[in-house]
């Protein structure tokens, strides 16, 4: 296969940080390469030197043999290397056809001809194997079709390069499927494909080849067929793999007295029928796909939304007119979902961060000393191996995973009783993935009480002492002991006999 | 999908709505509102109004919002007076100039929000006394304009049957207007400056020119704004460096209620144009009407303000709904 894209020896560094030390990646015609790494290896980086993002501190790009340089995301893209980022960047207030066309419309004396915009956007649509109205505005489509729009746009300029960074992080498995159609497709017409992902099996459903960064240099890079998945894990946490199986909560009932009960709790529109018991030392899966009820269930529990069906008992006592100032006057946090709007704050510095549970319970005119304050804050850093140049550090600045910590810590400062996870682990790395299931089993077994959705299956069988399994915005079981593994939910996610 | 298709028109129908409900109502009322004439008068009256909207049009669909309208208005108004009558310069060299100072004004504006990252608000706000006060400086009295070019330009005027006939500043206002609509609607500009106001960091990896357009935006605001000031001068044949005070808000207000959001993304020109008549509207009403008074004109913009305002969140509200939906 011919080389399509080859960087050699990249180095970049930002203020303090080596990042990039001596990086090559090389993409060939008709591969989709898997770029692996933790979040901090240099993934990012290199895509963004790729993508003209930043401009590298030495080393060579080569585009079809031929030397180049990238000056900008705009130079890139003129040199045939498109991205599609995680989030969808693409404009959600025009339409699809705009989307895809934006900034090189056909024009002609009168102005852009829409008629030639919309052939060309369907054009690149249907290529995709897509048949959408494409006049409808962007914002109107799921997420799927929005990446897929934002691929078309990279279609629409000849790439040859298409750089795919997280594109399946907000996509359910039949929306990966279609991606992955897509892929293979574009794959089979001679593109180049960079995919960046953190799901193993989407990387050996639809890779050829697999490059792993750590702290900014290579550590492997061979064929899939070559590299094994143990070994890949090995490679990109860089520690032995079998140590991680260990981490298996025993799956014996818990025996504690609950201080939640619900029974038949719903709320209209969003969840129906959810029963379930929760004491301490117990963790509480919710499995189910994307939109089955898991995070509306979060929300009640935390009284963001108030059941109207059903009852919400909390120790004992009927909790009707459930408020968030209530849920956390009886002790229960909430990391959320989407941590960079409802969880961090981005410009405030870790410590900021860390401490404004802890300070918001004190009360706001009983100021926690600047030295409490640090001590707090240096304990956490410690025991959960934050990662921060320093606790005044803007949040914003730390990876994925570290923001992550620093919000569990926000939560563990307060010592709650009842710490309600939405999706902890997106979009962080396989380390510190692995890290936050030992925090939780820890603080288990010292008697915190636990919620977790997570839509790795794999994740909730790992770490919960029992599962609430959800389809269609019902609670459609309840698994215990070792009735709780993966083959079993899934069926009963599935649809088969609960 | 008709049902979005209708939701995402919703500002502009509502737009469109209230103007043919005021025309109609006060029509009704008032005997002779109905005619050609009061009706041309909605564009001659207002013609300063409406060229500046335009402008700010651009400004607030890419998210920003340009203050410095008003007084530059006033400024070049009396510029363009102090140039002719006292500087001895030819009226159309001193329209060239002041027209050139309003789009490097603006330029400057796009530059520092730009190159410096400054919030629009306080460049504009800083243009603002830097131009009223500009103005203030170059005379603080009102300045007549008395030459025979001048006085030629000012007659300029298309006649129309009924004795109704379409004066040079009402011809401009509906040119700008058209120039606009197409900028916005048909140029690789104008569908940038939705980009922008869509979500500018993606308009960027779009690898859109984003920030020339955005100092154009700027620009081209000025120059409305300078034009907006020549027209004023035309209309009532002198300088007032006092003229357009508060006419930034009127032009937000207009645009606004034209159906654009504030926040950028969504809106047109031709609803900036449907805003403007309903201000003019309201205002020829409360004239008509003799008995009240004008503040009256203040009080129903205010109350249509906050309408457009509660509308446009419902709207949206309903819109996130859905693309949640869609979203699942």
């Amino acid at each position: 296969m011919a080389e399509l894209l080859q960087l050699r020896n990249i180095q970049k560094s930002f203020p303090g940080v080596k990042a990039l030390d001596g990086v090559s990646f090389t993409v060939r015609a008709g591969e989709v390469h898997a770029l692996m790494g933790e979040n901090g290896a240099g993934k990012s980086t290199l895509i963004k030197v790729m993508t003209g993002v930043h401009t590298l501190d030495s080393g060579e790009i080569l585009l079809e043999g031929k030397p180049i340089q990238i000056k900008s995301p705009q130079d890139a893209v003129s040199q045939g290397i498109s991205t599609v980022y995680q989030e969808v960047n693409l404009v959600p207030n025009l339409s699809l056809a705009e989307n895809i066309c934006l900034g090189r419309e056909s024009a002609g004396f009168t102005g852009i001809k829409w008629k030639e915009v919309k052939e060309r956007a369907e054009r690149a649509m249907a290529r995709l194997g897509l048949n959408v109205d494409v006049r409808r505005p962007l914002g109107s489509f799921s997420i799927a079709i929005q990446q897929m729009a934002a691929i078309a746009r990279a279609l629409d300029v000849d790439a040859k390069v298409l750089v795919l960074d997280e594109p399946t992080s907000s996509l359910d498995r039949d929306e990966v499927k279609q991606l992955f159609e897509a892929i293979t497709k574009l794959k089979n017409e001679g593109m180049g494909i960079v995919f960046v992902t953190h799901f193993l099996d989407q990387v050996y459903a639809v890779s050829d080849h697999i490059t792993v960064l750590r702290n900014g240099n290579n550590v492997g890079d061979a064929p899939i067929d070559q590299l094994p998945r143990l070994e890949l894990v090995s490679m990109m946490i860089g520690r032995d793999a079998s140590a991680l199986e260990s981490e298996r909560v025993a799956k014996d009932p818990i025996q504690s007295t609950s201080f939640i009960e619900t029974q038949d709790m719903g709320h209209s529109g969003s969840v129906e029928g959810v029963n379930f018991t929760i004491g301490s030392g117990e963790v509480l899966g919710l499995a189910g796909l994307l939109g089955s009820g898991r995070t509306e269930t979060v929300r009640l529990l935390y009284g963001i939304d108030s059941a109207n069906h059903g009852e919400l008992k909390i120790d004992g006592r009927s909790a009707s007119g459930h408020k968030t100032s209530k849920a956390i006057a009886s002790g229960f946090g909430l990391c959320p979902e989407d941590r960079k709007l409802e969880g961090i704050l981005p410009d405030l510095s870790v410590r900021e961060n860390l401490t404004i549970v802890l300070q918001a319970r004190q009360g706001w005119f009983r100021k926690l000393s600047r030295s409490k304050q640090d001590e707090i804050v240096q304990v956490f850093i410690d025991s959960l191996r934050i990662k921060t140049a320093s606790p005044e550090t803007p949040i914003k600045n730390l990876s994925g995973g570290n923001q992550q910590k620093v919000i569990l810590a926000r939560w563990l400062a307060a010592n709650p009783r009842l710490l309600l996870l939405d999706e902890p682990t997106r979009g962080i790395d396989v380390g510190a993935k692995f890290e936050i299931s030992a925090l939780i089993e820890k603080l288990r077994k010292e008697g915190m009480a636990f919620v977790f959705v997570s839509s790795e299956l794999e994740e909730v069988v790992r770490s919960c002492t029992k599962i609430a399994v959800m389809r269609d915005r019902k609670m459609v079981g309840m698994l215990t002991g070792e009735e709780a593994s993966e083959e079993k939910v899934m069926s009963m996610i599935a649809g088969g006999e609960a | 999908m008709k049902a979005i298709f209708t939701k995402e028109r919703l500002p502009i129908i509502a737009t469109s709505l209230v103007c043919i409900a005021i025309y109609v109502a006060a029509g009704l009322k008032f005997e002779g509102f109905f005619s050609l004439r009061v009706f041309l008068n909605f564009l001659t009256d207002n013609a300063f109004l409406g060229i500046t909207a335009v402008g700010v049009t651009f400004v607030i669909l890419s998210g920003g919002i340009d203050l410095s309208v008003g007084s530059m208005v006033g400024c070049t108004g009396i510029m363009t007076a102090v140039l002719i009558q006292n500087k001895h310069l030819h009226p159309a060299l001193a329209i060239a100039t002041v027209l050139l100072f309003g789009l490097l004004l603006g330029c400057g504006h796009g530059l520092l929000i730009q190159k410096f990252n400054l919030p629009p608000f306080l460049v504009t706000l800083a243009g603002l006394f830097l131009a009223r006060g500009l103005g203030l400086w170059i005379s603080k009295e009102s300045v007549q304009i008395d030459h025979p070019f001048f006085s030629a330009l000012a007659g300029i005027k298309i006649s129309l049957p009924n004795g109704a006939s379409l004066p040079i500043s009402a011809i401009l206002f509906l040119v700008v207007l058209v120039a606009g609509i197409v900028l916005a609607k048909q140029t690789r500009f104008g569908r940038t400056v939705y980009a922008i106001g869509g979500n500018e960091s993606s308009a960027m990896l779009m690898g859109l020119s984003v920030g020339k357009t955005k100092i154009w935006i700027y620009a081209l605001s000025g120059f409305c704004s300078a034009l907006a000031g020549v027209v004023y001068t035309i209309y009532t044949s002198s300088g007032n460096a006092l003229s357009g005070t508060g006419l930034e808000l009127d032009a937000i207000a207009a645009v606004v209620i034209g159906g654009t959001l504030l926040s950028g993304g969504y809106g047109s020109v031709f609803g900036s144009f449907l805003g403007v008549l309903i201000l003019a509207m309201i205002q020829t009403a409360i004239n008509f009407d003799g008995s009240l008074s004008s503040w009256w004109t203040r009080i129903a913009i205010g109350t249509l303000l906050l309408i457009f305002m509660l509308l446009q969140k419902g709207i949206e509200v309903s819109a996130r709904r859905t693309s949640k939906k869609a979203g699942h």
